[in-house]
């Protein structure tokens, strides 16, 4: 039995997983926590949100993040992409700044607009 | 110059305060924001995990933010940036400053107030030691990282668990940093379950419970914090030093309420909230003057922001029209076992709309519990938690019905379920 707090909505339900028992989650207050305890255990995964430089918009920098989660030990090789990444304003929140990160399937996308 | 509705603040209170008050009715409607653009804090907290309530999905500050400022837009709302508030007096007449139109008097029918609220700084908790550079709060050091671009150093120690703690310690370490702890004072977090596990667990980085920070070393730049353990009466304990070569220290100690507008206008403050005394209907202690999100009480989560917005909103609209808003049959509500405070305070029976939402804060962490409303013996309603914590805000719902025959205070406590 395995316990661990539920990261998908501020709720943090506390979950019991059963790794003996094909990962069968208990505690959960959505079929979300489900998915999520068990692949925690398997392969866990987050949203990585960050900024990459911008020119000419008001800010510095624009904030970003991937569209759907990674794999949580590709989160500091993500870091590493961004810190190259240069665009120039304007832009429109939920533009594409780089495809398929690290094979992942997960894009960068901005999350305002600059 | 005379507006129907002037809303203080461009943050998601604010801005949900003006697509409401617009929305029910009232027209020619200014919001005034002292920062560059709308969105207040939100633009700076790049992180997820915002709107799951309202929207239905998981968004970043800036993304839940431009929902809102895209609300507000399709309306003809007039927005005035860069605009700072110097005072409102007791007939709503607001002074303000800004580049375009120097300095100017505004009369407001209504006013809604949603300044926000502001950290406690180094002062506010009085760290004793050196003054050096490297000690930020740790909401300014989000803004110099995300939205500046100045990273704030390389080695950081943090004080305080709350939310913002938590993310800046993730923040900082995504960005190359070492933090070598978040220190707190109380026996518990202030901050989510959640936010423990993705920004310390993930990354190892230690919770010293029960601990403080009691020196700060450094000449120029921060080179030294000195941590201790504390005891039951949160004084030091002796012996217990854990000395942390660091540049940098971010405090997360805390937020108040930002009111100084609203004292000198001469609004009734909560000394529990420090924010104004309100009705159900977001209405102060003065009549025609409304408050809504931060401002009032320090929430966790911004969805609530909006929906206080809205409520403030709403009222203000119907404060212009005068309809429903009469004040003649009024409860206070007190706070019993248990609990911190309510928003609201005071309960207009007249004025009930079908339910009464109470917010609350309770002051300790409680397992199996019942949050019990009572009208001296007679037992209102009870609702069961298996978990409360003063981190986490409480949230009920009375349908009118309930509330038909008051004629007392209500009192709100916690009891053994």
């Amino acid at each position: 039995m395995k316990e661990m707090i539920c990261i998908l909505c501020p709720m943090g339900c506390h979950l019991n997983i059963d790794v003996e028992n094909n990962y069968k989650v208990t505690g959960n207050s959505c079929p979300k926590g489900e998915v999520y305890g068990k692949e925690e255990l398997i392969a866990p995964k987050r949203v990585v949100t960050s900024i990459v430089r911008v020119y000419g918009g008001i800010h510095h920098m624009v904030p970003v993040k991937t569209d759907k989660p990674i794999p949580k030990e590709l989160v500091f090789d993500c870091m590493e992409l961004l810190k190259d990444i240069k665009i120039e304003s304007p832009k429109k929140v939920g533009t594409v700044v780089l495809e398929n990160i690290l094979g992942t399937g997960s894009n960068i996308v901005l999350t305002r607009d600059i | 110059m005379r507006y129907d509705v002037v809303v203080i603040g461009g943050g998601p209170a604010g801005l949900a305060a003006a697509k409401s008050a617009y929305e029910n009715g009232a027209k020619n409607i200014v919001i005034l924001e002292r920062d560059k653009e709308l969105g207040g804090i939100l633009q700076q907290c790049i992180h997820n995990g915002f709107g799951l309530h309202r929207f239905k999905e998981e968004l970043t500050g800036p993304e839940y933010a431009q929902k809102y400022i895209e609300f507000v837009k399709q309306y003809p709302i007039e927005i005035k940036l860069e605009t700072m508030v110097l005072n409102i007096s007791k007939e709503r007449v607001i002074s303000m400053i800004n580049p375009i139109d120097g300095y100017q008097e505004i009369e407001a029918s209504s006013v809604i107030l949603a300044m926000g609220c502001r950290e406690r700084t180094r002062g506010a908790i009085a760290i004793p030691g050196e003054r050096p550079s490297g000690i930020f709060t740790a909401g300014a050091a989000q803004r110099y990282i995300n939205m500046e671009g100045y990273m704030v150093g390389k080695k950081a120690v943090i004080l305080g668990s709350g939310d913002i703690g938590l993310i800046m310690a993730r923040r900082l370490t995504l960005e190359g940093a070492k933090v070598e702890a978040v220190v707190e004072l109380m026996p518990f977090s202030g901050g989510l379950n959640r936010n423990i596990v993705q920004c310390l667990d993930d990354f190892d980085i230690p919770l010293l419970l029960s601990h403080t920070v009691i020196d700060v070393k450094g000449k120029d730049r921060l080179e030294k914090v000195v941590v201790a353990k504390v005891d039951e009466n949160k004084k030091p304990i002796p012996g217990t030093e854990i000395h942390y070569d660091c540049d940098t220290l971010l405090l997360s100690v805390g937020l108040i309420p930002e009111n100084d507008l609203s004292k000198e206008a001469g609004v009734i403050l909560d000394n529990r909230t420090s924010g104004p005394i309100v009705s159900n209907s977001m209405e102060t202690s003065i009549p025609g003057v409304f408050a809504c999100g931060n401002v009032v009480h320090v929430h966790d989560l911004v969805d609530f922001v909006s929906e206080e917005g809205e409520r403030a909103g709403k009222f203000a609209a119907c404060y212009i029209a005068e309809e429903n808003c009469k004040i003649e049959n009024v409860s206070n509500l007190k706070n019993g076992d248990g609990i911190v405070y309510t928003v609201p305070q005071v309960i207009n029976l007249d004025n009930l709309q079908n339910k009464l939402e109470i917010f609350m804060r309770v002051n300790n962490v409680y397992k199996n519990k019942k949050i019990v409303i009572r009208e001296g013996d007679n037992v209102i309603a009870s609702f069961k938690r298996a978990h409360l914590a003063p981190g986490e805000m409480e949230k009920v719902l009375l349908p009118e019905v309930l509330l038909k025959r008051i004629s007392k205070d209500i009192i709100i406590e916690l009891q053994e379920a």
